[in-house]
């Protein structure tokens, strides 16, 4: 009887907490019309300094039109996973094609681009393994790594000392207790180029301490693949480093590809795994095949021009000269990262207050033709929260004008805001 | 086991749905296959290890050798031995759109499975049972393909950035605002892919603290979605309510585990069809149970949206009940649709804070335009809206398609599960080498089907599973049953020790149970 009274006296709370109307992720800038380098933000015509089109390839004639026979020949759905009449003939030639081009053995496609990173990671490290991944590591990986229920430990940000300081602990825990040690997986994870600070790890070093300490490398290249390199092979070929050295390379094909989904590749001892085990490959829809065949001829454009990748990088330079020296701005990232982060070089006390200051700069920009946006994090969520910044991209398709333009209008908000 | 209207009043139409137990002979006979098949498994492992057999699987690199072994060995097992054997009924690769009839590109082994060459030359014309294609949508040819090309040409095929920066396109808000009206609901959200809108969103609104109750044969991205969110998991009985109703009680009254202190909220995650069973949720029992016991219902409707329901708008329709009921409503857009991608759909004030706080809005980018607009398209077809009533048409199709198939199966004495009303006919093999048979005899006879086995079902109980559509006509269907007869007689399937009276009309009153010859 007393059962019936705690059931009637229980009052759960709601299903979700208000949410306040002014919340800055609440209103989202509504993009009217295609989002490429003139963009129509809010009803305002702009240069598009936000989305990660590096290599302008969103606006692609011969993309669109390889997409548009795609979709005559397939329609748009796969109407399955890659198990049950999913595969479709484009995604094997995606796949060669992709090996191919990062030179090796196997590559596999997933349909989104957040799912890759998250999927790999749990298929090769479970209970018990050891992950060592840079603090600075993006939210997918954190996804992948709280999926995986391994032990994660953490290392400061492109610190090598305290990863060997790290290595160097586990090391002398593995001799207490040798049985288990030789069952115990140890992965490295790092991104190629930073999303949240858009520097690049120190990879020759890593390579070093994969051998002196037995660990696998997992490489994560969204933003450095088609970036980096001479040919856009990413973070392997701007150092010189032998591709096999590195067990799995991951990246996105949202930001240089344009097109929708992710890839992993490496040699196919490890790829293999991931067709029975890969949560986000087996359990849910293959790609579309016009996204797959857009991404094919993006392929092919790359690799046809190599030279847009030295254009990128000079514009790059050029903007990092010039947004320096803007008074109360600090310029985060290398110079010739194309996702450079703006901080503002003294806080205001509470994040909040930081935002809203942005948002007025990020205002000022776009009402004079600059469409900028603010990194968007979730708060709670994050471990490591980066400080709020303002997101600036640069792309091969903006011309040394609009970069000028760009910097001097930053240079004016700036002035105008936070004096 | 046989349900039919039990709990009175609740149900509108008669539910019917039917698990007929395995036959012991057949349990055992499948038992023994297994254990051959394990037997022979350690004899190659051993037979590789002395290197008496050619190892063809893929191997560490010299310099590598003496990291700690990245794959355990007994994980392979299955793979290697019983997995590879019948690995070409899987990850078949069609070269044409998946509708009611699909090429195939044909393969070959010469090494028993372990590499596949592909000959060049194409299968045309197989009758596809196994692609989600429920109201027939994925075409090469009509209104949403020309729309979507239209798009295609004007916006791109990527976006490039997330909702929350500088992805959020027109187009994305007229989807979610058709998506709100489509469902009944008053806001909708949409994300990129059907396996992330679950296990992104679920994280978001519950965390520690919460209990959630999932049923036992939940897919893989709720269950993903309830780990990652911290909350406490218990599982109840597939679609049992007495199993459910307990677990309610007890968590109420008992409280969290250590601490009795009263649980933040109870959220009880279920599907609409679940496509290994083919069984339909017992939806009008659950929200009386929810009511009572004011928790949240979470309702996926990935392969139930646009399939059940006169008009398409899925099982709550379904079952004439409204979709104020249901707190959270997810489907996704691969399977009736013919896109891709997810929508969550409720009050505007869980629509709000998942645009704030849901991990998929802030960190990863956001549909493609031409998906959109196929799926504004179906979506408009299906509704009506585009001046035609093909979308009307198809869902009778449908559900026509549906019921012909199911009384043509079971009439034959094949063992069926699930639902009489779900287009997910699961048919039952047992064996372990007849999944392999089956697979490879239908696809002689040009019938493309899915066969599934250990992991995704219980180990004996692999079976074969149909996807109906509104594209098969009354031929196609009736030429799948000829071969599936002839499939059956030949591999011995036809395991069912019921005969069903064919076609008698009986009404049925609450007390009588189908009467079954034996």
């Amino acid at each position: 009887q007393e059962k019936e009274e705690l059931i009637e006296e229980w009052q759960p709370e709601p299903l979700v907490p208000p949410v306040p109307k002014d919340h800055p992720a609440l209103n989202y800038n509504i993009v009217s019309g295609p989002p490429t380098h003139k963009i129509t933000v809010n009803g305002k015509e702009c240069i598009n300094f936000a989305s990660f089109n590096f290599l302008g390839l969103l606006n692609n004639e011969k993309v669109k039109s390889a997409a548009q026979a795609s979709l005559k020949k397939y329609g748009v759905g796969t109407c399955g996973p890659r198990g049950f009449y999913g595969t479709f003939d484009v995604h094997l030639e995606l796949e060669e094609r992709l090996a191919k081009f990062m030179r090796t053995e196997e590559a596999i496609i997933y349909s989104y681009g957040f799912a890759t990173i998250a999927s790999a990671i749990p298929a090769y490290s479970k209970r018990g393994d050891i992950v060592f991944v840079d603090e600075a590591a993006c939210f997918a990986i954190q996804k992948g790594l709280q999926a995986s229920r391994s032990n994660i430990k953490l290392f400061k940000h492109n610190d090598m000392a305290d990863l060997e300081r790290l290595l160097k602990e586990q090391e002398t825990e593995d001799q207490k207790n040798p049985r288990k040690a030789r069952v115990t997986r140890r992965f490295i994870v790092v991104e190629g180029l930073y999303m949240n600070t858009g520097d690049i790890c120190p990879l020759p070093e890593l390579i070093k301490l994969k051998y002196k300490y037995k660990v696998r490398i997992f490489l994560e290249e969204s933003l450095s693949f088609g970036v980096l390199g001479e040919h856009g092979r990413g973070i392997t070929e701007h150092f010189g480093i032998n591709i096999d050295d590195i067990d799995l390379i991951s990246a996105n094909m949202e930001n240089s590809l344009a097109s929708i989904g992710g890839f992993c590749c490496g040699r196919s001892f490890i790829i293999d795994h991931q067709r029975l085990s890969g949560q986000g490959y087996c359990f849910s829809a293959s790609l579309p095949p016009l996204l797959a065949a857009a991404a094919i001829e993006a392929l092919n454009i790359m690799e046809d021009n190599p030279d847009i990748f030295q254009t990128l990088r000079a514009k790059c330079e050029r903007i990092h000269k010039a947004l320096q020296g803007i008074s109360g701005l600090r310029v985060v990232g290398e110079s010739f990262s194309p996702a450079l982060h703006l901080q503002l070089e003294e806080s205001c006390g509470s994040r909040e207050n930081d935002v809203k200051l942005l948002k007025r700069v990020v205002d000022y920009c776009m009402n004079s033709g600059i469409a900028l946006t603010q990194a968007r994090y979730l708060e709670k969520e994050e471990k490591c929260l980066p400080p709020p910044s303002i997101r600036v991209v640069i792309t091969v398709e903006q011309t040394e004008q609009e970069l000028d333009k760009a910097a001097s209008l930053l240079k004016e908000a700036a002035q105008s805001v936070l004096n | 086991i046989n349900h039919i209207v039990p709990n009175g009043g609740l149900y509108k139409r008669p539910f019917n749905e039917a698990f007929e137990e395995t036959p012991m002979l057949v349990a055992v006979l499948t038992y023994v296959g297994y254990g051959v098949l394990t037997l022979f498994g350690y004899l190659r492992d051993f037979m590789r290890q002395w290197k008496i057999e050619k190892c063809q699987n893929a191997t560490e690199r010299e310099e590598q050798k003496d990291f700690v072994p990245l794959y355990q060995d007994f994980e392979n097992f299955y793979n290697r031995n019983l997995y590879m054997r019948i690995r070409d009924s899987w990850n078949r690769p069609i070269c044409s759109v998946p509708g009611a009839k699909v090429d195939m590109m044909e393969r070959v082994s010469h090494d028993y499975n372990w590499t596949f060459t592909y000959t060049g030359r194409v299968i045309k014309d197989i009758i596809n049972m196994g692609s989600y294609n429920y109201l027939g949508f994925a075409q090469k040819a009509g209104a949403c393909q020309e729309a979507a090309a239209k798009v295609l040409s004007q916006y791109g095929a990527g976006v490039c950035s997330t909702r929350q920066e500088m992805g959020n396109l027109d187009k994305h808000e007229e989807l979610e605002k058709l998506v709100a009206r489509f469902l009944g609901v008053e806001s909708a959200m949409a994300y990129g892919m059907g396996f992330a809108t679950n296990s992104m969103n679920i994280p978001a609104l519950v965390g520690k603290g919460c209990l959630i109750l999932s049923d036992e044969l939940n897919h893989a991205s709720l269950v993903l979605g309830a780990r990652l969110s911290g909350a406490t998991i218990r599982i109840f009985k597939h679609n049992n309510m007495q199993s459910l109703e307990k677990l309610l009680k007890d968590a109420i009254v008992h409280g969290q585990p250590r601490t009795r202190r009263p649980w933040k909220k109870i959220l009880i995650l279920v599907e609409g069809i679940y496509s290994m069973e083919g069984s339909i949720v017992r939806l009008p029992e659950v929200i009386a149970l929810k009511k009572k016991y004011k928790s949240y219902l979470y309702l996926d409707e990935a392969h139930s949206i646009g399939a059940l329901g006169p008009s398409g708008r899925g099982v709550v329709e379904y079952f004439g009940l409204s979709p104020e009921d249901v707190d959270v409503m997810m489907g996704t857009f691969t399977k009736s649709f013919g896109a891709a991608g997810g929508y969550i759909g409720g009050k505007k004030e869980l629509i709000d804070y998942l645009r704030t706080y849901s991990h998929s809005a802030a960190y990863a980018t956001s549909m493609s335009p031409p998906v959109v607009e196929q799926i504004i398209t179906s979506v408009k077809c299906i509704m009506g809206e585009d001046g035609t009533t093909v979308g009307r048409a198809r869902v009778q199709q449908l559900a026509e398609n549906t019921r012909y198939f199911r009384r043509r199966l079971k009439e034959m004495g094949f063992i069926i599960y699930g639902n009489e009303d779900s287009p997910v006919v699961p048919l039952m093999l047992y064996m372990p080498a007849k999944i392999g048979a089956f697979g490879r005899e239908m696809l002689k006879r040009n019938i493309g089907v899915v066969v599934v086995g250990f992991p995704a079902t219980p180990i004996i109980e692999s079976r074969a599973r149909f996807c109906l559509s509104a594209a098969h006509t009354k031929e196609m269907l009736d030429t799948a049953l000829k071969e599936i007869n002839e499939v059956g007689d030949l591999l011995q399937l036809k395991y069912s020790r019921r005969r069903l009276v064919p076609l008698l009309d009986r009404p049925f009153d609450e007390t009588t149970y189908e009467e079954t010859e034996d």
